[in-house]
């Protein structure tokens, strides 16, 4: 098997005495779209914090491998840093600059040099702005480019935090519930959207909507998180029908909407 | 749509540049003194004196406003910028003080007979305008690596700041810093061997002091609408939005809190010649929460803002300590209250509030036009239509 795009070891984080992640090992390949559910409190959120640099672990390893340089340890850098490697994070509550515009907000994600002295001497390239122009196309936000991101609405905001993930041109992306606070029918684009994203960039995506699981997961693997570990991974309906999973978080009636 | 403000802004910058560079000053030196249309130099000095806070206020606003970093300590970069330029007119005082020695009399009645080696190189107007910029700049630099690196933020950060003007207060207020102890620097004779006392001076320095703050407006717009303004807001807003973008947001912060330790270090310079005095009361806690109040009042997150309230402020206290001597900071607190419950905005949002109750009186309740702005889109989530 190839060499594993993020690698996560044995890893463990401890909050005021709450495990909140234990002895987790969980590994993703290039251009795989992974799938983690999880009841509340199995450590989904703790999870990408550690990623993403926001948490250190207190013990283990978690590595993000480009195929073509040697691993860098993600334990050691703060988030800009893992950022700058290639890793974008949505958040779970829509996490947009709410007095920018559409554009702006989509213009400070842009890839491209993040010190302070470059962004003096900004241009926008025309490469740039068609850039942006198919980013807004995509995220159907075309007509409200001017528009404050606080007026827009929720599911909207969404998407354009899932835009601005985009624009950075991430090899990794972290998306925490995406479809909380859409409509149903906003639920499916996203999903669609996020499935045609998978394998030219790699994707883990954290969610509670089991339909929406299904959507996205299709015969992909999906990760079950329980108390701060790997409860079981497989194909969507083996998890469902795995009795532990049906124990610690399906059975409890709640199937999703 | 956000355009026609921004145009109104650069005419009313225009035409107040031109009253307070050209008209103010050539009806105090081109009237006669009977004349209705006379400036004083009285008020020539007081207006020069407004100058100097409008430009303290923007670097207040620049880091609260913008960046959302409520900084209750700038007035000890405005103390530190003033003391720096005031050592050098100190040392131009020569031997006219009161002992007749060529040293600083307080250094004579601190028993001192020759100068103290920091002092030396303040006989240079150069270098004590070099230091008006490095000194606070580097201590900024230092206080905010710190703070920043450490992520201190909210009233946190402001709370520091607060005890580390407070602290500089204290440590000036003593004898053996040998910066004049609470007395501070007073007595100024000279700048540039022009003499301080004589009206054309003060216009002189009424007229930098100008040409300062329309130069530190012209860059707070320029840095506000480039991309680095940009990040400023949304740092302000969500900065770990920002952070998880690949920016070091430490970094924009940090650069933020010494430009703005800057401008109020020279605010500071050009205040002392024209007031002819600075001591520690300067850096005193109350000082920069004085000028929080002006940027609140005038409207924060605007540039016309802090100018607007620190002149409005200042004026009204100029006239307020002489009525009302013992009343002034009751009614500093009640102003700030007024604003804050009911002007959010302040006075420059004062307008465009008139105007939409205007509106909204000549137009009677109607929907909204939010819903459908342009063409139906294919592919939009369509919360629009829910």
């Amino acid at each position: 098997m190839s060499h594993p795009l993020l690698s996560v070891e044995d890893v463990s984080k401890t909050y005021d005495g709450f495990k909140a992640i234990s002895d987790l090992t969980f590994y993703l390949f290039e251009g795989e779209l992974r799938t983690v559910i999880g009841p509340n409190g199995a450590g989904k959120s703790t999870f990408f914090d550690l990623i993403t640099g926001r948490a250190r672990p207190d013990a283990g390893k978690i590595e993000f491998g480009d195929p073509a340089k040697p691993s860098c340890d993600l334990t050691a850098l703060n988030e800009y840093e893992i950022n700058r490697l290639g890793i974008g994070r949505k958040f779970q509550t829509p996490s947009v600059y709410v007095d920018h515009t559409v554009w702006d907000n989509l213009m400070l994600s842009l890839k491209g040099p993040r010190g302070v002295f470059a962004t003096l001497f900004h241009r926008l390239s025309s490469t740039d702005r068609d850039r942006m122009d198919a980013l807004l196309k995509l995220i159907g936000l075309d007509a409200k480019r001017d528009w404050k991101a606080g007026r827009l609405a929720h599911g909207e905001k969404q998407w354009l935090e899932i835009g601005m993930l985009l624009a950075q041109e991430p090899k990794l992306l972290l998306v925490d519930e995406p479809a909380a606070g859409m409509t149903d029918e906003e639920t499916h684009r996203t999903g669609e959207l996020l499935v045609s994203l998978a394998g030219k960039h790699s994707l883990i995506v954290v969610e509670h909507d089991m339909t929406f699981v299904r959507q996205i997961a299709q015969n992909r693997k999906v990760t079950v998180l329980h108390q701060g570990t790997v409860l079981c991974e497989g194909g969507f309906d083996d998890v469902q029908a795995n009795p532990k999973v049906r124990e610690v978080y399906l059975g409890r009636g709640k199937p999703g909407k | 749509m956000s355009r026609t403000p921004n145009q109104l802004e650069t005419w009313g910058v225009a035409v107040a540049a031109l009253v307070i560079l050209v008209v103010l000053p050539g009806l105090n030196a081109f009237t006669p003194v009977a004349s209705a249309l006379h400036i004083s130099d009285f008020t020539i000095n007081l207006y020069g004196k407004y100058l100097c806070y409008a430009v303290f206020a923007l670097s207040v606003d620049l880091l609260w406003g913008y960046t959302g970093l409520l900084s209750l300590g700038q007035a000890l970069f405005f103390a530190l910028g003033g003391y720096m330029m005031g050592m050098y007119l100190m040392r131009m005082i020569g031997d006219l003080g009161q002992y007749h020695q060529s040293i600083p009399d307080f250094l004579v009645f601190l028993g001192w007979n020759t100068l103290p080696r920091f002092w030396l190189p303040f006989s240079s107007f150069p270098f004590a305008l070099f230091m008006t910029i490095a000194l606070p700049g580097l201590i900024a630099l230092i206080f905010g690596f710190l703070a920043f690196r450490s992520r201190i933020r909210g009233v946190y950060f402001s709370i520091l700041t607060q005890a580390f003007t407070y602290a500089a207060c204290l440590l000036f207020f003593r004898n053996d810093l040998l910066m004049g102890g609470n007395n501070g620097f007073t007595d100024f004779k000279f700048l540039l061997g022009y003499d301080l006392r004589h009206p054309a001076t003060q216009r002189a320095l009424y007229l930098c002091t100008g040409l300062l703050l329309l130069g530190t407006y012209l860059l707070c717009r320029w840095l506000t609408t480039i991309k680095f303004g940009k990040i400023q807001r949304a740092i302000r807003d969500s900065e770990n939005r920002v952070r998880f973008s690949g920016y070091a947001t430490a970094h924009f912060k940090l650069f933020v809190f010494v430009l703005c330790a800057i401008i109020a270090a020279m605010a500071g310079a050009v205040y002392v010649p024209q007031v002819g005095i600075i001591n520690p009361s300067e850096m005193a806690p109350e000082k920069s929460l004085e000028v929080v109040v002006w940027v609140a009042v005038g409207g924060r997150g605007t540039l016309l803002g802090p100018i607007v309230g620190a002149i409005t402020v200042n004026a009204m206290k100029s006239w307020a300590t002489r009525a009302y001597p013992d009343l002034w900071f009751i009614f500093l607190g009640l102003l700030f209250i007024l604003v804050v419950v009911f002007l959010p905005g302040g006075i420059v949002s004062l307008p465009e509030r008139l105007r939409a109750a205007w509106n909204n009186r000549r137009r009677p309740p109607e929907e909204s036009s939010d819903l459908p702005l342009g063409p139906a889109k294919i592919g939009a989530p369509s919360a629009d239509h829910s």
